[in-house]
Protein backbone atom coordinates (compact mmCIF):
# COMPACT_ATOMS: atom_id res chain seq x y z
CA UNK A 1 0.00 0.00 0.00
CA UNK A 2 2.76 2.41 1.00
CA UNK A 3 4.69 1.50 -2.13
CA UNK A 4 1.72 2.21 -4.37
CA UNK A 5 1.07 5.56 -2.70
CA UNK A 6 4.75 6.52 -2.96
CA UNK A 7 4.85 5.62 -6.65
CA UNK A 8 1.64 7.55 -7.34
CA UNK A 9 2.75 10.69 -5.48
CA UNK A 10 6.27 10.55 -6.94
CA UNK A 11 5.10 10.15 -10.54
CA UNK A 12 2.43 12.83 -10.09
CA UNK A 13 4.90 15.31 -8.58
CA UNK A 14 7.55 14.75 -11.28
CA UNK A 15 4.95 15.09 -14.04
CA UNK A 16 3.47 18.26 -12.52
CA UNK A 17 6.96 19.71 -11.99
CA UNK A 18 7.84 19.10 -15.65
CA UNK A 19 4.58 20.75 -16.72
CA UNK A 20 5.33 23.68 -14.37
CA UNK A 21 8.56 24.53 -16.17
CA UNK A 22 7.24 23.84 -19.70
CA UNK A 23 3.79 25.48 -19.64
CA UNK A 24 3.87 28.70 -21.69
CA UNK A 25 1.29 30.57 -19.60
CA UNK A 26 2.35 31.61 -16.06
CA UNK A 27 -1.10 30.82 -14.68
CA UNK A 28 -0.98 27.20 -15.91
CA UNK A 29 2.50 26.97 -14.45
CA UNK A 30 1.26 28.13 -11.03
CA UNK A 31 -1.63 25.65 -11.07
CA UNK A 32 0.72 22.77 -11.91
CA UNK A 33 2.95 23.94 -9.06
CA UNK A 34 -0.03 23.51 -6.68
CA UNK A 35 -0.31 19.88 -7.81
CA UNK A 36 3.41 19.34 -7.08
CA UNK A 37 3.05 20.89 -3.61
CA UNK A 38 0.03 18.72 -2.76
CA UNK A 39 1.85 15.54 -3.92
CA UNK A 40 4.77 16.50 -1.68
CA UNK A 41 2.34 16.98 1.22
CA UNK A 42 1.13 13.42 0.60
CA UNK A 43 4.73 12.19 0.69
CA UNK A 44 5.26 13.99 4.02
CA UNK A 45 2.31 12.08 5.47
CA UNK A 46 3.93 8.82 4.27
CA UNK A 47 7.16 9.94 5.98
CA UNK A 48 5.46 10.28 9.40
CA UNK A 49 5.44 14.11 9.27
CA UNK A 50 1.77 15.14 9.55
CA UNK A 51 2.60 18.60 10.94
CA UNK A 52 4.98 19.37 8.06
CA UNK A 53 2.33 18.12 5.61
CA UNK A 54 -0.22 20.48 7.16
CA UNK A 55 2.02 23.54 6.95
CA UNK A 56 3.03 22.51 3.42
CA UNK A 57 -0.64 22.72 2.38
CA UNK A 58 -1.31 25.93 4.34
CA UNK A 59 1.90 27.87 3.59
CA UNK A 60 2.82 26.63 0.11
CA UNK A 61 -0.37 25.44 -1.59
CA UNK A 62 -2.27 28.13 0.32
CA UNK A 63 -0.36 31.34 0.92
CA UNK A 64 2.55 31.24 -1.54
CA UNK A 65 0.59 30.04 -4.57
CA UNK A 66 -2.30 32.40 -3.83
CA UNK A 67 0.21 35.25 -3.70
CA UNK A 68 1.71 34.20 -7.06
CA UNK A 69 -1.74 33.76 -8.65
CA UNK A 70 -2.79 37.12 -7.23
CA UNK A 71 0.19 38.85 -8.87
CA UNK A 72 -0.38 37.03 -12.19
CA UNK A 73 -4.05 38.06 -12.25
CA UNK A 74 -3.43 41.59 -10.94
CA UNK A 75 -0.85 42.35 -13.63
CA UNK A 76 -2.83 40.34 -16.23
CA UNK A 77 0.33 38.48 -17.28
CA UNK A 78 0.19 36.79 -20.65
CA UNK A 79 2.68 34.26 -22.00
CA UNK A 80 5.68 36.26 -23.18
CA UNK A 81 7.69 35.47 -26.27
CA UNK A 82 10.65 33.48 -25.02
CA UNK A 83 12.97 33.36 -27.96
CA UNK A 84 15.93 31.38 -26.66
CA UNK A 85 18.75 30.25 -28.95
CA UNK A 86 18.66 26.46 -29.33
CA UNK A 87 22.24 26.23 -28.05
CA UNK A 88 21.29 27.94 -24.75
CA UNK A 89 18.29 25.70 -24.29
CA UNK A 90 20.38 22.59 -24.89
CA UNK A 91 23.06 23.93 -22.53
CA UNK A 92 20.45 24.39 -19.78
CA UNK A 93 19.11 20.89 -20.23
CA UNK A 94 22.64 19.44 -20.27
CA UNK A 95 23.58 21.24 -17.04
CA UNK A 96 20.41 20.00 -15.32
CA UNK A 97 21.09 16.47 -16.60
CA UNK A 98 24.67 16.65 -15.31
CA UNK A 99 23.47 17.69 -11.84
CA UNK A 100 20.96 14.84 -11.93
CA UNK A 101 23.61 12.36 -13.03
CA UNK A 102 26.12 13.43 -10.35
CA UNK A 103 23.54 13.25 -7.55
CA UNK A 104 22.19 9.97 -8.93
CA UNK A 105 25.64 8.37 -8.98
CA UNK A 106 26.55 9.65 -5.52
CA UNK A 107 23.26 8.40 -4.03
CA UNK A 108 23.68 5.00 -5.68
CA UNK A 109 27.27 4.70 -4.45
CA UNK A 110 26.24 5.16 -0.81
CA UNK A 111 22.82 3.51 -1.02
CA UNK A 112 23.93 0.38 0.85
CA UNK A 113 25.18 2.53 3.76
CA UNK A 114 21.96 4.55 4.17
CA UNK A 115 19.80 3.85 7.24
CA UNK A 116 16.84 1.56 6.59
CA UNK A 117 13.26 1.97 7.76
CA UNK A 118 12.88 1.49 11.51
CA UNK A 119 9.77 1.48 13.65
CA UNK A 120 9.25 4.97 14.98
CA UNK A 121 8.09 5.99 18.47
CA UNK A 122 4.41 6.84 18.71
CA UNK A 123 5.03 10.58 19.19
CA UNK A 124 7.34 10.99 16.16
CA UNK A 125 6.34 14.01 14.04
CA UNK A 126 3.54 15.12 16.34
CA UNK A 127 3.10 18.83 16.97
CA UNK A 128 4.14 18.76 20.63
CA UNK A 129 7.44 17.07 19.89
CA UNK A 130 8.32 19.57 17.14
CA UNK A 131 7.21 22.56 19.22
CA UNK A 132 9.16 21.28 22.23
CA UNK A 133 12.35 21.35 20.18
CA UNK A 134 11.39 24.65 18.53
CA UNK A 135 10.93 26.47 21.83
CA UNK A 136 13.97 25.05 23.60
CA UNK A 137 16.95 24.13 21.44
CA UNK A 138 16.02 26.28 18.44
CA UNK A 139 14.46 29.23 20.29
CA UNK A 140 17.12 31.66 19.07
CA UNK A 141 16.64 30.62 15.42
CA UNK A 142 12.86 30.84 15.90
CA UNK A 143 13.12 34.47 17.07
CA UNK A 144 15.52 35.35 14.24
CA UNK A 145 13.06 33.88 11.71
CA UNK A 146 10.26 36.04 13.12
CA UNK A 147 12.43 39.14 12.60
CA UNK A 148 13.16 37.92 9.06
CA UNK A 149 9.43 37.67 8.29
CA UNK A 150 8.87 41.19 9.65
CA UNK A 151 11.71 42.45 7.43
CA UNK A 152 10.15 40.71 4.43
CA UNK A 153 6.80 42.41 5.08
CA UNK A 154 8.39 45.85 5.45
CA UNK A 155 10.62 45.25 2.41
CA UNK A 156 7.71 44.12 0.22
CA UNK A 157 5.58 47.13 1.19
CA UNK A 158 8.39 49.62 0.57
CA UNK A 159 9.29 47.98 -2.76
CA UNK A 160 5.80 48.18 -4.29
CA UNK A 161 5.13 51.77 -3.25
CA UNK A 162 4.46 54.06 -6.19
CA UNK A 163 7.79 55.59 -7.25
CA UNK A 164 6.35 59.13 -7.63
CA UNK A 165 4.91 59.27 -4.12
CA UNK A 166 7.62 61.77 -3.15
CA UNK A 167 8.59 62.20 0.45
CA UNK A 168 5.06 62.89 1.66
CA UNK A 169 3.53 59.39 1.41
CA UNK A 170 0.78 60.62 -0.90
CA UNK A 171 -0.90 57.22 -1.14
CA UNK B 1 9.09 -3.68 -2.69
CA UNK B 2 9.98 -1.72 0.42
CA UNK B 3 10.41 2.04 -0.05
CA UNK B 4 13.79 3.07 1.33
CA UNK B 5 15.67 6.32 1.77
CA UNK B 6 17.39 5.79 -1.60
CA UNK B 7 14.09 6.11 -3.45
CA UNK B 8 13.20 9.36 -1.69
CA UNK B 9 16.67 10.80 -2.36
CA UNK B 10 16.41 9.90 -6.05
CA UNK B 11 13.00 11.58 -6.23
CA UNK B 12 14.37 14.77 -4.65
CA UNK B 13 17.33 14.72 -7.05
CA UNK B 14 14.91 14.56 -10.00
CA UNK B 15 12.73 17.38 -8.63
CA UNK B 16 15.77 19.57 -7.93
CA UNK B 17 17.12 19.02 -11.46
CA UNK B 18 13.73 19.94 -12.93
CA UNK B 19 13.90 23.18 -10.94
CA UNK B 20 17.41 23.90 -12.24
CA UNK B 21 16.24 23.20 -15.79
CA UNK B 22 13.36 25.65 -15.32
CA UNK B 23 15.67 28.42 -14.11
CA UNK B 24 18.11 27.86 -16.98
CA UNK B 25 15.70 27.46 -19.89
CA UNK B 26 12.87 29.93 -19.17
CA UNK B 27 12.80 33.69 -19.72
CA UNK B 28 9.64 34.56 -17.79
CA UNK B 29 10.59 36.00 -14.39
CA UNK B 30 7.59 34.60 -12.56
CA UNK B 31 8.17 31.07 -13.90
CA UNK B 32 11.82 31.32 -12.83
CA UNK B 33 10.60 32.24 -9.34
CA UNK B 34 8.34 29.17 -9.36
CA UNK B 35 11.28 26.97 -10.42
CA UNK B 36 13.23 28.26 -7.42
CA UNK B 37 10.27 27.25 -5.25
CA UNK B 38 10.45 23.79 -6.81
CA UNK B 39 14.12 23.47 -5.79
CA UNK B 40 13.32 24.60 -2.23
CA UNK B 41 10.60 21.97 -2.03
CA UNK B 42 12.97 19.25 -3.21
CA UNK B 43 15.36 20.19 -0.38
CA UNK B 44 12.48 20.11 2.12
CA UNK B 45 11.59 16.59 1.01
CA UNK B 46 15.22 15.53 1.58
CA UNK B 47 15.10 16.91 5.13
CA UNK B 48 11.86 15.09 5.98
CA UNK B 49 12.99 11.81 4.39
CA UNK B 50 16.30 11.78 6.27
CA UNK B 51 14.47 12.72 9.50
CA UNK B 52 12.16 9.73 9.11
CA UNK B 53 14.86 7.17 8.30
CA UNK B 54 17.27 8.31 11.02
CA UNK B 55 14.34 8.66 13.50
CA UNK B 56 15.54 12.20 14.34
CA UNK B 57 12.92 14.94 14.51
CA UNK B 58 15.42 17.77 13.88
CA UNK B 59 14.93 17.51 10.11
CA UNK B 60 11.27 18.45 10.46
CA UNK B 61 12.16 21.49 12.59
CA UNK B 62 14.62 22.61 9.90
CA UNK B 63 11.88 22.29 7.26
CA UNK B 64 9.84 24.73 9.35
CA UNK B 65 12.65 27.29 9.09
CA UNK B 66 13.13 26.65 5.37
CA UNK B 67 9.44 27.33 4.78
CA UNK B 68 9.65 30.64 6.68
CA UNK B 69 12.61 31.73 4.56
CA UNK B 70 10.81 30.60 1.37
CA UNK B 71 7.72 32.61 2.33
CA UNK B 72 9.85 35.71 2.93
CA UNK B 73 11.66 35.12 -0.37
CA UNK B 74 8.39 34.88 -2.30
CA UNK B 75 6.98 38.04 -0.71
CA UNK B 76 10.06 40.14 -1.53
CA UNK B 77 10.55 38.46 -4.93
CA UNK B 78 7.01 39.20 -6.04
CA UNK B 79 7.34 42.80 -4.81
CA UNK B 80 10.47 43.15 -6.97
CA UNK B 81 8.60 41.63 -9.94
CA UNK B 82 5.74 44.15 -9.55
CA UNK B 83 8.31 46.93 -9.35
CA UNK B 84 10.00 45.70 -12.56
CA UNK B 85 6.59 45.45 -14.26
CA UNK B 86 5.84 49.08 -13.34
CA UNK B 87 9.17 50.38 -14.58
CA UNK B 88 9.77 48.21 -17.65
CA UNK B 89 6.28 46.94 -18.53
CA UNK B 90 7.55 43.42 -19.17
CA UNK B 91 8.30 40.19 -17.33
CA UNK B 92 11.14 39.23 -19.67
CA UNK B 93 14.36 38.50 -17.81
CA UNK B 94 16.42 40.32 -20.46
CA UNK B 95 14.84 43.58 -19.28
CA UNK B 96 16.75 43.34 -15.99
CA UNK B 97 20.40 42.98 -16.97
CA UNK B 98 21.79 46.17 -15.46
CA UNK B 99 24.12 44.25 -13.14
CA UNK B 100 24.99 41.58 -15.70
CA UNK B 101 28.21 42.94 -17.20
Amino acid sequence: METILFAAFALCSILAALLTITAPAPIASALYLVVTMLCLAGLYVLLAAPFVAAIQVIVYAGAVIVLILFVIMLLNLKPIEERIPAAWRIAGIVIAALILMITFLSIMSVSSLLPTATTLPETFGKVNEISGLLFSKYLYAFEVVSVLLLLAVVGAVSLIRKPDAGGTDAN
Amino acid sequence: MQIELTHYLLLTAVLFSIGVMGVLTRKNLIIILMSVELMLNAVNLTFVAVARFTADITGQVLVFFTMCVAAAEVAVGLAILISIWRHRGTMHIDSVKLLKW
